[in-house]
């Protein structure tokens, strides 16, 4: 019992190093050139020499990101809210919604350069574009799937729909909510990147670029590398704010 | 007197359309209940049992007739009632006793000042969860109780802001025989401590017999009354009561009244 838990705990560090390890054992095998494919250890060893350069443009990335994720967080909820209250919205908006996510995002980069130029808005448009979407989702399903008999409860009582919405369908969505954080702030990197690899001056997206048409493929690997950890170290702060605050919708059988 | 709850000839369809198709889920229901009075409603599945229940409450308002509570016309939902269904519906994010507290936070005078007497209204929703034997349980999330124990809490949850009247809908319909059993005792308790109208609504017609004062039968398409049924055992009744002969003839009678219903369709003369 004590064994397979531990084996769990440690399997993502497992399969990490097993896959580096074969990816090196390949790269070394057929002797593939660094330009094509380089391995683990050439990639290491450029975040070593240019760990200056890489870490300036990750923060760059980082705080843009934020930035968008934070308006797409304020836009999906206010959205999500109003969608999931009214059936009259929902009917109304979510057919446009849907048109507007299904538009590729790396075709409204170039847009949104010629509105607000070169530099730090698209980046944070593209991040708050792609990202927003499923947070009005869940949020609008969460205050949707209301079951009537809680409903009624409520209404019996003389509640407002107001009451029942704060009472009942806000902490009701929140499980959903968290959920499409974790999904939203890796699109939100993803949002980034494409801006600054399309039209940033600055940034991972930026550094790739420059790396790639240099055919230095070991720094744009990196610069991968970099925005994966990042993207995975938010998602995991997100699972950890989910289960500290709804445990209640996560619970096992064991917990009861 | 006047009747607590005063129905003179209700009809109610759903929509305009059914009206005037002239399908109503409920016809021609007259009924008058005195205070503190707990009548059973008993019948087929899809009778009108649930619309009935939506109309007490105000949640539904009636297409013909019109109904008075507590000398009150009936214009939208009551404040006055409170309300448990087959499923405990208990909020998962909440305690057990935060549950309970919920209706303190709707209705007035108590919601205004919810804030200021939390302490007091709280340990007035421990008690009664005690009451119901439910003590030492109040900290609890929902989850961690038993389906009897959630069933309790909602019990408790619909009586703690003191309703004039409690509105069940099937409400020990999703139990075993035993806790059944153990929560008819619980709510006879609690009628008979605190004297409110009760509204039960089942298909167990030994649940209806041994907790109600008047047992109405209900017809299925058209939905009406088409039996009622005063039941003079005395008060109060202990579990016993449902082994001796006069009990089972009670529901024996009953239990005819339905099967007729069944088999033809046709209303049963008063």
């Amino acid at each position: 019992m004590k064994i397979t838990k531990n084996v769990e705990r440690w399997s993502p560090l497992i399969v990490l190093l097993a896959v580096l390890l074969l990816w090196q054992l390949v790269v070394v095998a057929f002797s593939v050139p660094e330009f094509i494919f380089p391995s683990p250890a050439q990639i290491a060893l450029q975040f070593v020499e240019f760990r200056g350069p890489l870490l300036e443009a990750a923060w760059k990335t980082f705080w843009v990101t934020m930035l968008g994720f934070a308006i797409s967080i304020v836009v999906g909820v206010l959205l999500g809210f109003l969608i999931g209250s009214s059936r009259l919205a929902y009917t109304a908006l979510y057919p446009l919604m849907v048109a507007f996510n299904a538009v590729p995002k790396a075709a409204v980069v170039p847009i949104l350069v010629v509105w607000f130029g070169i530099g730090l808005g698209p980046g944070v448009l593209t991040a708050f574009l792609i990202s927003f979407f499923p947070i009005t989702v869940n949020i609008a399903t969460g205050l949707a799937t209301l079951e009537p008999e809680l409903e009624d409860v409520l209404r019996v009582l003389g509640a407002r729909r107001w009451d029942v919405l704060v009472k009942v369908g806000l902490p009701r969505s929140m499980p959903y909510f968290y959920g499409s954080l974790k999904i939203a702030i890796t699109l939100a990197f993803v949002g980034t990147v494409l801006a600054e690899m399309t039209a940033g001056d600055s940034g991972i997206g930026y550094l790739m670029q420059t790396a790639g048409s240099q055919q230095r493929m070991s720094l744009a690997f990196a610069g991968l590398v970099t925005i994966g950890a990042m993207a995975m170290a938010m998602y995991e702060l997100f699972s950890w704010v989910e289960k500290r605050t709804t445990g209640w919708a996560h619970r096992g059988s064991q917990a009861a | 007197m006047t009747a607590f709850v005063d129905f003179r000839n209700v009809w109610l369809a759903y929509n305009e359309e059914l009206e005037r198709a002239g399908h109503y889920a409920v016809e021609d229901i007259s009924l008058a209940v005195g205070q503190g009075e707990f009548i059973a409603i008993v019948g087929p599945s899809g009778c009108g049992k649930s619309t009935f229940m939506k109309l007490t409450t105000g949640l539904k308002m009636p297409s013909k007739g019109s109904i008075h509570i507590d000398g009150q016309a009936v214009t939208g939902p009551l404040k006055i009632s409170g309300m448990a269904f087959q499923a405990p519906s208990l909020l998962p994010w909440r305690t057990t006793v935060d549950n309970v507290l919920l209706p303190l936070e709707i209705v007035e005078p108590y919601r205004s000042s919810f804030k200021s007497r939390r302490k007091e209204y709280e340990q007035r929703a421990r008690k009664l969860l005690q009451s119901v034997g439910l003590g030492g349980y109040e900290d609890k999330f929902p989850w961690q109780l038993s389906g009897g124990m959630q069933q309790r809490a909602s019990i408790c949850r619909a009586l703690v802001h003191e309703p004039k009247m409690l509105l069940l809908d099937e409400p020990f319909g999703a139990l075993d025989a035993f806790t059944r059993e153990e929560l008819w005792c619980a709510l006879r308790d609690l009628h008979a401590a605190q004297r409110f109208n009760v509204i039960l609504v089942t298909h167990d017609l030994r649940e209806s017999v041994f907790l109600a004062d008047t047992v109405y039968c209900m017809s299925r398409s058209p939905g009406r009354f088409v039996v009622r049924r005063q039941i003079d055992l005395p008060r109060p009744r202990d579990l016993e009561v449902t082994y001796t002969p006069q009990f089972t003839d009670i529901v024996h009678e009953l239990r005819g009244h339905i099967g007729a219903m069944r088999k033809s369709g046709v209303a049963v003369p008063q």
